[in-house]
């Protein structure tokens, strides 16, 4: 039996990402630390903590980017650190990643950018250049920009970037997403209409997120759930109005 | 100290060691490897054709007042025509080369690697190494060997009209005794050498670029430690050249 679909404990049935008992330090500085979660289907769960508290560190170890130091990371059904790399990247078609930076190529257009998933994953030999200009100009109608597909990454604005790398996340139809800080940097307007986007594709795709966020008002829009990272581990989990209303101070200074 | 070192030539011998365990690893990337060759090769070629040409000039007048002292002035294109070929037109290739193209891998997979884009590559299923590394090397250890065998041809007209500045020899006797001096034993070496130079530079300007960290200021030092480090391999590589030639009596 492949090592990489084992069951791992208490798993819920719809769930599509589980972790259990994860640790991960830097040197001495432990910053995930006994972290458990799940994600289920169809649902946006934002994770909040500090800046520096393990968040981006969390959804990289999700994604294969870092090893962890100890636990079990289980992504639809495959066990991250068992995986060999042609499994793990049969695994990232499945899952985005919306990197804080955006990570736009800067030496290739807006289609090259877009083309550059697809030529690993989707693009075979009989596949027509036609298939492939509409694959991107679906992505790119989606966030609002098919006027940009020859422009190049320079030329845009920070949100017309995001948006950008949305549709670069959204071309292999992924599964779950998972969203790095998606509106930090850019102007409150900006920032609430890439907020309802998310919102937008979650209906549209079915698709399963990962937020990782303390921009409260992008939280306050997309999260279905919200997950507490405190001290490495989850500190607390409930809605939004649940967390807002809760006595512990470590929980309500977040929503102050 | 003389631990990192030691510890940091360690990572770079296995990072220099993936190439060729990458380079025959799935499918090569031809396009990227076309490009990179068009702004390795195409882009350094003016600079370098400049800078063999001056080389070629000032070494042939710098040269010409002793031989005239001796009565020896006759011997200037086969002098100089050894020199540029076996030594000059490589090593200040190499150098030209490594300023600007191992300081721009340095700075663009820097840049790459703090603004997340190595990271975005791998998520999208594409080996970064393969990608931006493989094709980078590949196209310098092809393009440098070109480029110095231009340089040793431009170098050698700028001799050609050094020798003209104080004296008259005819273009036809230029090029007989610069062909009747050299040999393959002299030009073989000679871009043989260049190959290793372009590995050199490649491989160091991307490890640099791939182990870029701090920001901006890390792309800064990328670029820079491409080229100190690169450039000294030069030297060293080519130390070791003249040691080999000379034990196969090449030289």
């Amino acid at each position: 039996m492949d090592k990489s679909k084992e069951h791992i404990l208490n798993q819920p049935l719809d769930a599509v990402i589980s972790i259990r008992d994860l640790h991960k330090a830097f040197g001495d500085n432990k910053v995930i630390n006994g972290f458990e979660f799940d994600l289920l289907r169809g649902e946006n769960v934002v994770v909040l903590g500090k800046s520096g508290s393990g968040k981006s560190v969390l959804i990289k170890l999700i994604i294969g980017l870092m090893t962890p130091d100890k636990g079990v990371i289980d992504v639809l059904g495959n066990q991250v650190q068992k995986l060999n790399t042609t499994q793990l990247d049969e695994m990232r078609v499945k899952v985005g990643f919306l990197f804080q930076s955006n990570a736009l190529y800067d030496s290739m257009t807006v289609r090259e950018n877009l083309e550059f998933p697809l030529r690993r994953h989707w693009i075979k030999k009989n596949t027509s250049k036609d298939e492939v200009n509409n694959l991107v100009m679906e992505a790119l109608t989606n966030v609002g920009l098919p006027h940009t597909v020859d422009m190049m990454p320079s030329e845009l604005s920070g949100g017309m970037r995001k948006r950008i790398a949305l549709a670069r996340t959204l071309i292999l139809k992924p599964e779950i997403i998972l969203y790095d800080e998606p509106t930090t940097g850019l102007d409150p307007i900006t920032g609430k209409e890439i907020s309802h986007l998310m919102l937008d594709i979650q209906k549209k795709y079915n698709t399963s997120s990962i937020i990782i966020s303390h921009d409260i008002n992008c939280v306050k829009i997309v999260a279905n759930r919200i997950v507490m990272l405190i001290d490495g581990k989850c500190y607390a989990t409930g809605t939004y109005k649940e967390l807002e209303n809760s006595t512990d101070t470590r929980v309500k200074q977040f929503f102050e | 100290m003389i631990k990192n070192i030691f510890i940091e030539i360690g990572l770079i011998w296995r990072f220099a060691g993936r190439f060729f365990r990458e380079v025959f690893n799935g499918r090569f990337e031809f396009n990227e490897f076309l490009r990179q060759c068009f702004y390795i090769g195409n882009k350094s070629l003016p600079l370098v054709a400049i800078t063999a040409f001056i080389m070629g000039l000032v070494i042939t007048m710098q040269s010409r007042p002793t031989l005239v002292e001796f009565g020896a002035q006759a011997w200037l294109p086969k002098m100089i025509s050894v020199s540029l070929v076996r030594e000059i037109a490589p090593v200040i290739t190499a150098l030209i080369c490594a300023g600007k193209i191992g300081s721009g891998i340095g700075a663009e997979l820097g840049s790459m690697k703090v603004t997340e884009q190595i990271d975005a590559m791998d998520v999208s299923g594409t080996n970064p190494y393969k990608f931006l590394v493989v094709t980078r090397v590949m196209a310098t250890t092809l393009m440098i060997p070109l480029l110095a065998i231009l340089a040793d041809a431009v170098s050698l007209y700028g001799g050609y009209l050094g020798c003209n500045i104080h004296g008259v020899v005819s273009w036809d006797l230029f090029w007989n005794q610069v062909f009747d001096t050299l040999v393959f034993a002299d030009l073989i070496p000679a871009i043989a050498k260049t190959f290793f130079f372009g590995y050199v530079i490649g491989i160091i300007g991307c490890y640099q670029g791939f182990n870029s960290s701090k920001g901006t200021e890390g792309v800064g030092q990328s670029a820079n430690s491409a080229v100190v480090i690169s450039s000294l391999l030069v030297f060293i590589i080519d130390l070791l050249a003249v040691q080999i030639t000379d034990a196969l009596h090449l030289n």
